[in-house]
């Protein structure tokens, strides 16, 4: 891909290269959870100014009562669509999960979820990879939400996962990359993209994921329960494009003192 | 009298006998076609191009699901 956003003489900015799970092609490097929106027209709009290509959904038991047009939404939308295994404890309900929803959407992806704990939501580490282990022996593409741990990332990936999905924070706490010295040491030994899943709660936190190097982010509470998520969504479109760019433009250096960026030569004596 | 099927943990005395998948998918207000919905009976799950044929056994368990919007 030749794109540039600027080219000024021989300076060239690329556009943001798109991202690339088990051979497919995504062109955005934002993901959207469709989970907290209150309206199906809001989930729409924020899909549009996102520029999102990829969506998550969870699978429950039919609500009669409930009949929505979500899929025919995210159909309208143009996006792929990512199940979950959001709310199952233990590999064998996740693995479950995980077949009713490759009927449900004839998709052989998942995003795994096992979590061990209600409270935080964290991921269970054990049941995570044992989920892992066997989904991608049944031959789905397998994107786990892990722990920040760059050794169960490692682990997730010798066991065949198409991508890591590192949290920054529990779900939905909004509290952004909690430990950014371990989501930059998983982007420097991955194999497979890493996607910085949870916690993320305005746009700057987006763009420091994708400064740490991580290849894309999930995100869905940050947006749809922002007081606007639509103007939300275009933040965090602009807060991965800002990251990503940062990161391959290679930042400075930090240091202790400062450093004029102006010559003290040729100052005119004024004392 | 025949053990009711049970759909999502609910026993359905109201259900005719030889009820197949499909048939279930339908009363239940959801499309035929079944975009975003999945079927397992006794813990398998059952492929959308089977549902027409598959009877739903006397005292089954099946777990009828769909697509909801989630992280």
């Amino acid at each position: 891909m030749a794109d540039q956003v600027t080219q000024t003489g021989q300076h060239q900015v690329p556009a943001v290269s798109p991202l690339v799970i088990a051979g497919e092609t995504l062109a955005s490097r934002l993901i959207l959870g469709t989970g907290g929106f209150d309206r199906m027209d809001e989930l729409a709009a924020a899909c549009a100014v996102s520029g999102t290509s990829m969506v998550t959904v969870a699978m429950r038991r039919v609500d009669p009562s409930q009949q929505g047009s979500l899929i025919d939404t995210l159909d309208r939308a143009g996006v792929r669509i990512l199940p979950n295994t959001a709310g199952c404890f233990t590999a064998r309900e996740a693995v479950r999960t995980a077949e009713l929803a490759r009927e449900a959407l004839e998709t052989n992806w998942v995003k795994l979820e096992v979590i061990g704990d209600d409270r935080t939501l964290l991921p269970d580490a054990a049941e995570l990879l044992d989920g892992a282990e066997q989904l991608v022996a049944r031959g789905f593409t397998v994107l786990p939400y892990a722990t920040d741990d760059p050794v169960l990332c490692r682990r997730l990936e010798d066991a065949g996962c198409a991508a890591v999905m590192p949290l920054g924070s529990p779900i939905g706490s909004g509290r952004g990359i909690a430990n950014p010295i371990n989501i930059a040491l998983i982007a420097e030994q991955a194999g497979v993209p890493v996607v910085l899943d949870a916690g993320i709660g305005t746009a700057s936190e987006a763009a420091q994921a994708m400064e740490l190097g991580c290849d894309a982010v999930l995100l869905a509470t940050a947006v749809s329960r922002a007081a606007d998520p639509v103007r939300m969504a275009a933040a965090m479109r602009a807060g991965v494009e800002a990251g990503w760019l940062a990161h391959g433009a290679g930042r400075i250096p930090i240091r202790t003192w400062a450093r004029a960026s102006t010559t003290p030569e040729g100052m005119a004596d004024l004392a | 009298m025949a053990p009711a099927i049970s759909v999502n943990g609910t026993e359905r005395d109201d259900l005719p006998a030889g009820l197949t998948v499909a048939d279930l998918v339908v009363a239940h207000g959801l499309p035929a076609e079944g975009r975003g919905v999945a079927v397992a009976v006794d813990g398998e799950v059952v492929p959308r191009g089977q549902w027409p044929q598959v009877v739903i056994p006397e005292g089954a368990q099946v777990e009828l699901v769909q697509a909801i919007q989630g992280g």
